[in-house]
């Protein structure tokens, strides 16, 4: 029963990748190995730029790719469920917990080194969102020039989406939108 | 409207527009909410990102199931998932059906570098916002350096860095209880 395989196998994948879509990476080659009749190594290539390329977190995307590809549209259901499965189950227990002893002053103490703790991971993706966003370090590492380092035009328009944000309340989706017809408009 | 249905939507809205995984999902559950519904408070929402760290599975889930089992107890949890679910599993069900190739268009190329800046303002707008409240004493800054320079050099583990972050909380907070209750002592 091919379907009740594909969702055991994410069940998995959900239960042992512990923090973003990449960590699902790994399993999804493992996957490949144990069962190469269900899809190639090149179709996870394509998978991984698809998954980047589209709305959603990746984990989710490739999740419903490999389900797609393995059982059809009911595959590509299953699978995600069997993803997000083990952490439902997970957090709701936590959840349930973390009402229970909200005003317990460990949890409350604990909370507090969470929260700045929380807020550096944040930074660290910034980081390497202003990697892929702005530094074009591949061209730098061939050609030397510091100037090759930063891409001015991106530069630009980071600036001007960013004062916008800070100087006005208009939703995320507003700017999503309007970056991707720039970066068509401009071939970014 | 429906508690249920109002998830469903307002999560689907979430993960039909976030590009680039977990914390590119910031800004727009802060939007939605934080802000506009009033589910959840800004610290609330960090501890979700921390505690989702640490938890199995893909931290858009973790916390999509966190906010909706808030608000309307476990089903919340189950509606609010798979809610952030959908829109990914239409959208890629359609490319891997009929344009597997969908990444390699110049079109998608550009509106995707155009999005990757968008999405930088973004968060960094956020980690402004967040910074004001997730980081209330000089020890919190201490912490969330250490935890940055942890992360982003010496590459340790995101989980590991969430719970050692928690325990330090406590013993702070510890710490602090006794020096308090020692300075009232000499203070008789």
């Amino acid at each position: 029963m091919i379907y009740l395989k594909l969702f055991f196998e994410y069940f998995k994948i959900g239960l042992f990748s512990v923090g973003g879509g990449l960590a699902t990476l790994p399993f999804i080659y493992e996957l490949q190995s144990k069962y190469p009749t269900w899809f190639t190594l090149n179709d996870i290539t394509n998978m991984i730029a698809v998954s980047e390329s589209t709305p959603g977190p990746m984990g989710v995307n490739m999740a419903t790719y490999v389900g797609n590809l393995v059982g059809g549209l009911p595959g590509g259901i299953i699978a995600t469920l069997g993803l997000v499965a083990p952490s439902i189950i997970v957090i709701e227990i936590v959840a349930h917990f973390l009402k229970k002893f909200k005003d317990s002053p460990i949890v409350e103490a604990a909370m507090t080194g969470l929260r700045p703790a929380s807020l550096a991971l944040v930074c660290v993706a910034t980081v390497s969102v202003a990697k892929a966003a702005i530094f074009r370090t591949e061209l730098y590492e061939k050609t030397g020039v510091l100037l090759d380092f930063f891409d001015f035009r991106h530069i630009i328009l980071a600036v001007i989406l960013f004062v916008m944000m800070r100087k006005t309340n208009i939703h995320p989706i507003f700017y999503i939108i309007i970056a991707a017809a720039i970066g068509i408009i401009l071939e970014f | 409207m429906n508690t249920y249905v109002d998830l469903f939507l307002t999560f689907a809205r979430i993960g039909g527009f976030t590009f680039g995984g977990g914390y590119a999902m910031l800004p727009m559950i802060i939007k939605e909410c934080v802000d506009k519904k009033g589910w959840a408070t800004e610290d609330e929402i960090m501890d979700y990102f921390a505690i989702g760290q640490c938890t199995p599975g893909v931290i858009a889930v973790n916390t999509a199931t966190f906010v909706g089992s808030k608000i309307a107890g476990p089903i919340g949890g189950v509606v609010a998932t798979l809610g952030v679910v959908a829109p990914c599993w239409v959208i890629i069900t359609i490319i891997a059906l009929f344009i597997r190739n969908f990444a390699q268009y110049e079109v998608v190329q550009h509106a995707l570098a155009g999005i990757t800046v968008a999405v930088l303002a973004l968060v960094l707008n956020a980690v402004i916002k967040l910074g004001k409240k997730s980081i209330p004493s000089l020890a919190a800054g201490i912490l969330c350096a250490l935890v940055f320079i942890l992360s982003l050099v010496v590459k340790v583990p995101a989980a590991w860095l969430i719970i050692f972050s928690g325990i330090a909380g406590v013993v702070y907070s510890k710490l602090a209880g006794k020096m308090n209750r020692t300075s009232e002592k000499e203070d008789k």
